[in-house]
């Protein structure tokens, strides 16, 4: 028991007489706070005062313990951040390569110390820039990338040996990441040396950020060949980073962005495991997840403790994993984009510095801080700039990077953070009974139950129930003018033609062998990632790759639920 | 004559997934008591054209926040045009900043919502401009 029997009685008492005191106090004079508003912003109700009562059941050993040790609800790192702090980790990307890569050389130069790649569109979708679907979308959300010679301007220059770089990309991931292997091997960089994370979670995009190209089930194919591969031969990539974020920017609640994460964690290695007969103490040390960080500070900070205790607690006793780091849930954070507001666009920057600062509390290992500017256009230098300062501003001058999980004991946050197990729990087993996440996926659940939450969201901020500064209160009637940055359709151009000029350059004999080969290892179920890189070496490009996944394995369509 | 229900399309035309606006909308125009139809994501300029015109609604409302609406939104228009449609009314919403509205109007958008933008505000912009069509 967390409390002595005295202790419990002692809180009763003066409880009990507190709250006599509130009844008194708001009979003469009500709340001027509407008790609507006395939620969350996922709309979990918060009490008006945590006592030991409320941790009665918890236990210390099993609930809590020390940082590195099981349940890891103080986190991973047993020194932690006195050994290192988090990665910061900016996510970045747009127009060419070139320019890309000169964003990078600035952001390493800056202090970030791990690289984050943003993808446009037809990159992320599968198609080259010159492909009918793709005008217009060229280098506006991200880098576009076709071909392998892309690729290698993007990192020009960066030590891939020593640089991690993370790269956003879900049905194309088995392409970018056969380029990155090849870019390492011209450099004469061995895979052995590499290091970074490739977002390769296709579930959530099912659910939530659709960006799909092939139905379910081969897409979870395709994932486990990711994962096979980087087992044997790439030992320091994290193959698929099983993310939250995109559920919760989708309009998801706190609850829902841990469970659905957590069950396509589960339903990934059901995969690998059977799929691939892996046992799952070799694998499951590289997944890694990506959580959002939204601006309820306590609610954040409670669904990052709960989601490294659920994810050990599956993985040791679930999946009967035995190694310790099996049992590690290792993620990376990005503050909320939907959190920020086009108005007044400058309270942005303290909208992020309190979310970065939650997910510092909640022990994230890898952080994004969004820009002022992110809600309008792609980020500009400056924006950018005081965005990782904030990180460093936390990690540098707040002396919360002192001690390790400073909330851990206080009766609120350890209640929430039990709450939030429970429910998460309670979607968990849901989706168990229905026969798992593609099931679930298949019905419509997750993508529903979100529907409704957002839809909920957008209902309360338009009857006041739910505040957003500038938005739907304390507006101004003038605006500060921001300089947008911009991509110019001049960027779209360019590269059509130095696609269509490295087509006709390079040797299309092997160009059709290499993708003739892949075809063959699609249709007889084998691991594609062998022949990716052949056919990207031979410079195919993503959509020359993807049009033969689509042609083996079919295309999903969006069913447009609402 | 009897007037039968506003038909509205809600759209994402090209690559974009970033649906959540456009879903939200399309739950509070059916609230509303307009006939919705949501194409979902991904969606061709031709293929939302011919969707309408099958569909035969009053009004489409595209959502774009890629940064691709200054091609698409246009595309849209020019191929309801194609298919002598033009009377089918088009509205935009999304990241669409306020230096392309003009060209945007020029190309026969004839409304724009950002963020922000409350429901509310849409549904009474769409009841004072659309005429329903008579059966």
């Amino acid at each position: 028991m967390y409390f002595a029997t005295e202790v419990l009685e002692q809180s009763r008492e003066t409880r009990e007489k507190w709250e006599d005191e509130v009844r008194r106090a708001i009979a003469k004079k009500a709340d001027k706070k509407p008790e609507a508003l006395c939620s969350t912003v996922s709309s979990l109700p918060i009490k008006r005062l945590y006592t030991p009562e409320d941790i009665e059941g918890l236990d210390f050993a099993r609930d809590i313990g020390a940082p590195g040790q099981f349940p890891f609800t103080r986190g991973n790192q047993i020194t932690g951040y006195r050994g290192r702090y988090w990665t910061f980790r900016m996510f970045s990307g747009m127009g060419s390569a070139l320019t890309t890569n000169e964003r990078w050389h600035m952001l390493l130069r800056e202090g970030q110390t791990g690289l984050s790649t943003a993808f446009d569109y037809p990159t992320l979708m599968g198609y080259d820039t010159d492909s009918p679907k793709a005008r217009g979308e060229c280098g506006k959300c991200g880098v576009a990338i076709d071909t392998l010679e892309d690729f290698l301007k993007l990192v020009e220059g960066i030590p891939l040996n020593r640089v991690t770089t993370s790269m956003t990309i879900n049905p194309p991931a088995t392409v970018l990441w056969a380029m990155y292997c090849a870019a390492a091997e011209i450099k004469g960089v061995p895979l052995s040396q590499i290091g970074g994370t490739i977002q390769n979670d296709m579930l959530k995009e099912f659910i939530a950020q659709k960006t799909f190209m092939c139905p379910p089930e081969p897409s979870i194919k395709l994932v486990s060949d990711t994962v096979e591969f980087g087992t044997r031969y790439v030992p320091r990539w994290n193959t698929i980073s099983i993310s939250g974020y995109h559920i919760r920017e989708a309009g998801a609640t706190a609850v829902q962005e841990l469970a659905f994460t957590l069950r396509d964690g589960m339903e990934y290695v059901e995969d690998v495991r059977n799929r691939k007969k892996i046992d799952v103490d070799e694998f499951a040390p590289r997944l890694s997840f990506f959580f959002n960080s939204h601006i309820d500070f306590f609610e954040e900070i409670a669904k990052f403790r709960a989601a490294r205790r659920i994810w050990a607690q599956v993985m040791r006793d679930r999946y009967k994993a035995k190694n310790p780091r099996s049992w590690w849930m290792r993620f990376h954070t990005q503050t909320a984009g939907c959190s920020l507001t086009a108005q007044q666009p400058y309270n942005n920057i303290i909208r992020t510095a309190l979310e970065a600062l939650s997910a510092v509390l909640g022990g994230t290992q890898s952080l994004h801080t969004n820009s002022l500017d992110e809600v309008l256009c792609l980020p500009s230098d400056h924006a950018v700039q005081i965005a990782l300062r904030t990180q460093q501003i936390i990690a540098e001058e707040t002396g919360v990077t002192n001690t390790i999980d400073p909330l851990a004991g206080s009766y609120f946050v350890e209640a929430l953070t039990n709450e939030m197990e429970r429910q998460a729990w309670d979607y968990i087993q849901k989706i168990d009974e229905m026969g798992g996440m593609i099931a679930a996926i298949e019905k419509g659940y997750p993508q529903l139950e979100i529907a409704d939450a957002a839809y909920n969201y957008q209902r309360q901020l338009e009857e006041g129930e739910k505040v957003m500064v500038g938005v739907n209160k304390y507006e101004s009637a003038e605006e500060p003018t921001i300089k947008l940055v911009e991509i110019d359709d001049k960027v779209e151009k360019q590269q059509i033609a130095n696609l269509k000029a490295l087509r006709r350059r390079r040797d299309n004999k092997a160009l059709k062998a290499a993708l003739e080969n892949l075809k063959s290892a699609c249709q007889k179920g084998e691991n594609v990632m062998p022949y990716c890189i052949e056919a990207v070496k031979s410079l195919a490009s993503v959509q020359e790759i993807c049009d033969v996944y689509r042609e083996v394995y079919g295309e999903y369509r969006d069913p447009g639920l609402f | 004559m009897a007037k039968r229900k506003l038909r509205v399309m809600v759209a994402k035309p090209g690559l974009d997934g970033h649906d959540r606006g456009a879903r939200i909308l399309a739950r509070y125009f059916r609230d509303a008591g307009y006939e919705v139809i949501y194409t979902g994501c991904h969606q061709t300029p031709e293929q939302i054209a011919a969707a309408a015109l099958q569909e035969d609604v009053d009004l489409v409302g595209l959502s774009c926040l890629s940064g691709a609406h200054r091609y698409l939104f246009p595309a849209v228009v020019k191929a309801l045009k194609a298919k002598n449609a033009e009377d089918i009314c088009v509205i935009g919403g999304g990241i669409i900043p306020e230096q392309d509205f003009p060209m945007l109007y020029k190309a026969g958008i004839k409304a724009i919502f950002t963020p922000g933008a409350t429901l509310e505000s849409i549904v009474e912009w769409i009841d004072k401009n659309i005429t329903i069509k008579e059966i």
